[in-house]
C-alpha cells in the first residue's frame, strides 16, 4: 500500500489552472524531491494531496483511505506537513513549538506524556537544537527558526512527512545536514516528500524526483534517469550539464538558457 | 494547579473580601464574616448581601467572563490586540439593551434589560458563526465584527437621537458606561448560565489555540479542526462576552490588558492563558470597583470609565512593545 497516493489533482482559481491531472505514488523508503519552477504549482499539489486544500478534480488517498474521510487527527498520524511559512506569533520557548507536533497525540503544552517527552528531544537532538530549548523563539535567526519547525513536524514521528522547502533559509552545513536526515529517516523505512530548489541537493540525495511545470507533473523518476540538458532548458529555463564521474552525479548551471 | 493560577486566586479572593469589607461605611473583617454567617446585625446582612456580595461578584464574574473571552480570542485570530468585543457581540448586545431603555420596556420587570442582551450577544454570535462556517479566512470575521459593531453604534446614536426624554436619554448613557452598581442576585443568575456555558466551551477547546500559534495552515496539518476550533471559540466567547455585557453593560480593555499580563508567566501559550487571564480580569475589576466606590467624587464614577482610563494606556503600551510581526 501507498502513504501517499494521487490521481488526476486538479485545481484552478477563477479559471486559471494551478494543477492539472497530477499523479503520483509515495512508497516507503523513499525521499521523493518535488522541484520546479516559482509558481508551477508545487505547494498547491501538497495542500491537495493532504486535502488541506479541496480539490476540483482526482482523489488522493494516505494509506488507502481517501484523504477526504480521514479525520484532521488521523491524517496528522500519519503525514507531518511542514508549510513554507509558519509564522509565529507570540515569543514562545523552542521546547514549546516542537512539543506542537504532538498535537494529534492529544499532548497539551505543559502536560507531556513521557513518550511525547522523548520524541520531542529525539526531534530536537535529530535537528541539532540541544542547546536551544528555553530559546524564545523571536530571538531566532531565520535558519535556526526554521530548524524548530522542522523539528516540530518530526517530532510526530509520522511514517511519512512532506515538507514545503525546509532547507530553503538554511546555511550549506545544514542543508547538507538536513538532506542527510532526510536520507536516514528513509532508511529505516520512511518516507519524505520535499520541495526543494536547489536541484543539486535533489540530485544529491533524492531517490526520486518529481519535476513539475505550469501545474503539471512532467516527469517522475529517479533523479539518473529524469536530470537531462534538455528538461532543465525547458522546465526551469536554464543552461545546464549533468557531469557524472561515474560515482557521482553533478550539476553544473551556466545561466539562464 | 500551577503558581500563577494559585496566586492569582488568592488574590481574587482577598479583593472580593476587601470589596465587601469596604464602601461607604466600612465594615471590619469581623462584622463582614458575622454577616456572612448570619450572625450579626440586620443592618449589616442587608449591606453584605443585598448591596456588596452581589455588587463584588458581578465585578469578578464580568472581569472573569471578559479576560477569558479576550484570551481565547487573541489565540483564534493570533493578535495580541483583539478585544472580546471585537466580533461585533458587546455592541450588538449594548443595541438591544438600548432598545430596551429605548422604549421604557425595562419597567417591565427586573431582567428585561439583561435579557435583551443576551439576546442581542446571542443574535451577533449567530451572525460570526455562520459566516465561520462559509469563510476560510480570519480577516473576514473580523471585518463583519468591525461591521456588526459599527452598524450597532449607528442604531444606538440614532436611538439616543430620537430619545422621547431626557431621562431615558440619561438611562442609555449611564447603561453604557458600564457599572456594576446596584446589581442583585437575580441579576447575577440570570447571566450565569451563559457565562458559565460559554467558559466551558473555551475551555474544553482551548487546546486547539496552542496550535493555532503555528499559524492556521501548520495547526490544520497538526491535526487541528479549524472550523471546529473557530465556532467553539466564537460561541464560546459570544455567550460569555455577551452575559459579561448583560450583567454590567459597556466595560473595555479588561479583556486585553489581563492576558497580556499574565502570558510571559505561562510561557505564551495561548491553551494555558485562559483560566489565569478570567482570573486576573477578575481581579482587575473588582479592585476597579473598589476604587471606583471609594474614591470621593460628587456622583459615582462608573466602573467602564475607570477601566477605560486604565486600560488604554495600557493599550497603547502592549502596541508598542509587541515582540513578534
Amino acid at each position: 500500500m501507498k502513504l501517499l497516493e494521487a490521481e488526476g489533482l486538479g485545481y484552478s482559481v477563477d479559471g486559471r489552472v494551478l494543477v492539472a491531472d497530477a499523479a503520483f505514488a509515495l512508497g516507503a523508503g523513499e525521499l521523493t524531491a518535488l522541484i520546479g519552477p516559482n509558481g508551477s504549482g508545487k505547494t498547491t499539489l501538497l495542500r491537495l494531496a493532504l486535502g488541506v486544500l479541496e480539490k476540483d478534480a482526482g482523489s488522493s488517498s494516505i494509506d488507502g483511505t481517501a484523504v477526504e474521510s480521514l479525520s484532521p487527527v488521523e491524517r496528522a498520524r500519519r503525514v507531518a506537513y511542514l508549510p513554507q511559512a509558519s509564522p509565529l506569533v507570540w515569543p514562545q520557548p523552542v521546547r514549546d513549538v516542537v512539543s506542537l507536533g504532538r498535537f494529534a497525540y492529544g499532548a497539551a503544552l505543559g502536560r507531556l506524556s513521557q513518550e511525547d517527552s522523548e520524541a520531542v528531544q529525539r526531534s530536537i537532538r535529530a535537528c541539532q537544537l540541544d542547546g536551544f530549548e528555553e530559546r524564545a523563539a523571536d530571538t531566532l535567526s531565520g535558519g535556526e527558526l526554521s530548524r524548530v519547525h522542522l523539528a516540530r513536524a518530526l517530532a510526530a514521528e509520522t511514517p511519512l512527512v512532506v515538507a514545503d522547502e525546509p532547507v530553503a533559509a538554511l546555511d550549506p552545513r545544514y542543508q547538507h545536514q538536513t538532506m542527510q536526515l532526510f536520507v536516514d529517516m528513509t532508511r529505516a523505512g520512511r518516507s519524505v516528500l520535499t520541495v526543494i530548489h536547489d536541484l543539486d541537493l535533489a540530485l544529491r540525495y533524492a531517490s526520486k524526483v518529481l519535476w513539475m511545470h505550469e501545474g503539471r507533473i512532467v516527469a517522475n523518476g529517479t533523479p539518473q534517469e529524469t536530470f537531462t540538458t534538455t528538461r532543465l532548458r525547458d522546465v526551469f529555463g536554464i543552461d545546464a550539464q549533468v557531469l557524472s564521474d561515474g560515482l557521482h552525479t553533478r550539476l553544473e548551471i551556466s545561466g539562464p538558457a | 494547579m500551577n503558581r500563577v493560577v494559585a496566586i492569582l486566586l488568592a488574590s481574587l479572593v482577598g479583593a472580593l473580601v476587601l470589596s465587601v469589607a469596604l464602601g461607604s461605611v466600612p465594615l471590619p473583617l469581623d462584622r463582614v464574616l458575622g454577616a456572612l454567617t448570619f450572625q450579626s446585625s440586620q443592618g449589616d446582612q442587608l449591606v453584605v448581601w443585598q448591596i456588596r456580595l452581589p455588587r463584588a461578584f458581578a465585578a469578578g464574574f464580568v472581569g472573569a467572563a471578559l479576560g477569558m473571552s479576550g484570551a481565547a480570542l487573541q489565540g483564534l485570530l493570533r493578535n495580541p490586540l483583539a478585544e472580546p468585543g471585537i466580533l461585533g457581540v458587546s455592541a450588538t448586545a449594548a443595541l438591544f439593551a438600548t432598545f430596551v431603555l429605548y422604549f421604557g420596556l425595562a419597567t417591565a420587570g427586573p431582567l428585561v434589560l439583561p435579557l435583551a442582551a443576551v439576546a442581542g450577544a446571542l443574535i451577533a454570535t449567530l451572525l460570526v458563526a455562520l459566516a465561520a462556517i462559509r469563510t476560510r479566512s480570519v480577516v473576514t470575521l473580523i471585518l463583519i465584527g468591525v461591521g456588526l459593531s459599527s452598524f450597532s453604534a449607528a442604531i444606538m446614536a440614532l436611538l439616543m437621537n430620537l430619545a422621547p426624554n431626557p431621562f431615558s436619554l440619561a438611562d442609555m448613557v449611564n447603561w453604557m458606561l458600564g457599572t456594576v452598581d446596584n446589581r442583585s442576585f437575580d441579576d447575577l443568575l440570570c447571566a450565569l448560565p451563559f457565562m458559565a456555558i460559554g467558559v466551558a466551551v473555551l475551555l474544553a477547546s482551548r487546546r486547539g489555540l496552542s496550535a493555532l500559534a503555528l499559524g492556521d495552515e501548520a495547526a490544520e496539518g497538526m491535526g487541528l479542526d479549524l472550523k471546529r476550533q473557530r465556532l467553539a471559540v466564537i460561541i464560546g466567547a459570544g455567550l460569555a462576552t455577551g452575559a459579561a455585557v448583560a450583567l454590567a453593560g459597556a466595560i473595555g480593555f479588561v479583556g486585553i490588558v489581563a492576558p497580556h499580563l499574565v502570558r510571559p508567566f505561562l510561557r505564551y501559550d495561548p491553551a494555558r492563558l485562559l483560566v489565569p487571564s478570567a482570573l486576573l480580569g477578575g481581579l482587575i475589576l473588582v479592585l476597579a470597583d473598589i476604587g471606583v466606590r471609594v474614591l470621593p467624587t460628587d456622583s459615582e464614577l462608573k466602573l467602564g470609565v475607570v477601566a477605560s482610563l486604565l486600560g488604554a494606556p495600557v493599550f497603547i503600551w502592549i502596541a508598542a512593545r509587541r515582540r513578534l510581526a
